[in-house]
């Protein structure tokens, strides 16, 4: 009973951060959802899966997300898309049915399994090389994080620079108009000589 | 109605809101947004699966894998986003997918 009312929050509140006009308020039930999920996660006996989505989705992400909406700015789109509504629902509608007319009901399990592995064992022996690409993933993600950010850097500096060449060329054409203005008297002391 | 069916009912509840955020909706965060609840569907599902084979373990590391690909989505993600507020001035995702060149 008490899964069943966390199932059924989460599913209310991941409506509400669809739903929700301001970006920050949708992130809010984005971090209700996964607080849910991980109480849920507990209850269904993945207390160390429960611990790291409480901690990395209702924690981490959501101060990623408060501080990212900080930058970017909460702006209320009204802009539609394409895709209305009713066609959106009907084809959610569809999926559900079909996805649950294939899974629904669960078939007994087979057979219990012999003295199942522990979360360690299968973590760090059986599924090493998954703990490997998880590695290079989270290395690709904060490399892939830096490029992108430094982009604006880069771009920064090249604005800067475009701004600072027209001025050299401004202050250049400066220094090159007193010349001529030099050059004209001895022209205008030429016809007094001529004229003396 | 055994724990895990009512479990799977609430993942398709989850993965319904998570499709119909990413048909309906045009702003970036919000985008990221509904792919976060698509992934939390996901965790759930494998939990769930994992519990009702009677492979708790089992199911419980492979949502260990989910949670990192899926915090690294939403690193990459949110940072495309800054960087097209910044120099593009929109979340939009309309006008991103106009941009040529």
């Amino acid at each position: 009973m008490i899964i069943a009312c966390l199932v059924v929050g989460a599913a209310i509140c991941a409506v509400l951060a669809i739903r929700a006009t301001r970006l920050l308020s949708a992130a809010l039930w984005l971090a209700g959802v996964s607080a849910l999920v991980a109480i849920a996660l507990y209850e269904l006996g993945a207390q160390q899966v429960a611990v790291i989505e409480l901690s990395v989705g209702a924690g981490l992400v959501t101060v990623l997300f408060v501080f990212a909406i900080s930058i970017a700015g909460d702006d209320a789109m009204t802009a539609r898309s394409p895709i209305s509504r009713r066609l959106a629902v009907s084809l959610i509608g569809l999926f559900a049915a079909l996805l649950g007319w294939m899974v629904l009901p669960l078939d007994a399990p087979e057979s219990a399994t012999a003295a199942e592995a522990t979360f360690s064992t299968l973590l760090w022996e059986d599924r090493a090389l998954d703990v490997l690409v998880q590695l290079v993933l989270i290395f690709c993600g904060v490399l892939s994080m830096l490029g992108i950010l430094q982009d604006t850097h880069i771009s920064a500096r090249q604005e800067t620079l475009e701004a600072a060449v027209p001025d050299e060329r401004f202050s250049g054409n400066g220094h090159h108009s007193p010349e001529p203005l030099t050059d004209t008297p001895p022209v205008e002391t030429v016809p007094e000589e001529v004229h003396a | 109605m055994t724990t895990s069916e009512i479990v799977l009912v609430g993942v398709l509840a989850l993965l319904g809101a998570g499709l119909y955020g990413l048909l309906i909706t045009r702003n970036l965060i919000k985008v990221v947004i509904a792919l976060q609840i698509l992934v939390k569907g996901g965790l759930l599902a494998l939990v769930a699966a994992g519990e009702a084979s009677g492979q708790t373990n089992l199911g419980q590391s492979l949502a260990m894998t989910v949670i990192v690909a899926d915090t690294v989505v939403a690193v990459v993600g949110l940072a495309l986003a800054i960087q097209a507020r910044r120099l593009l001035g929109t979340l939009d995702l309309k006008a991103l997918s106009n941009l040529r060149g």
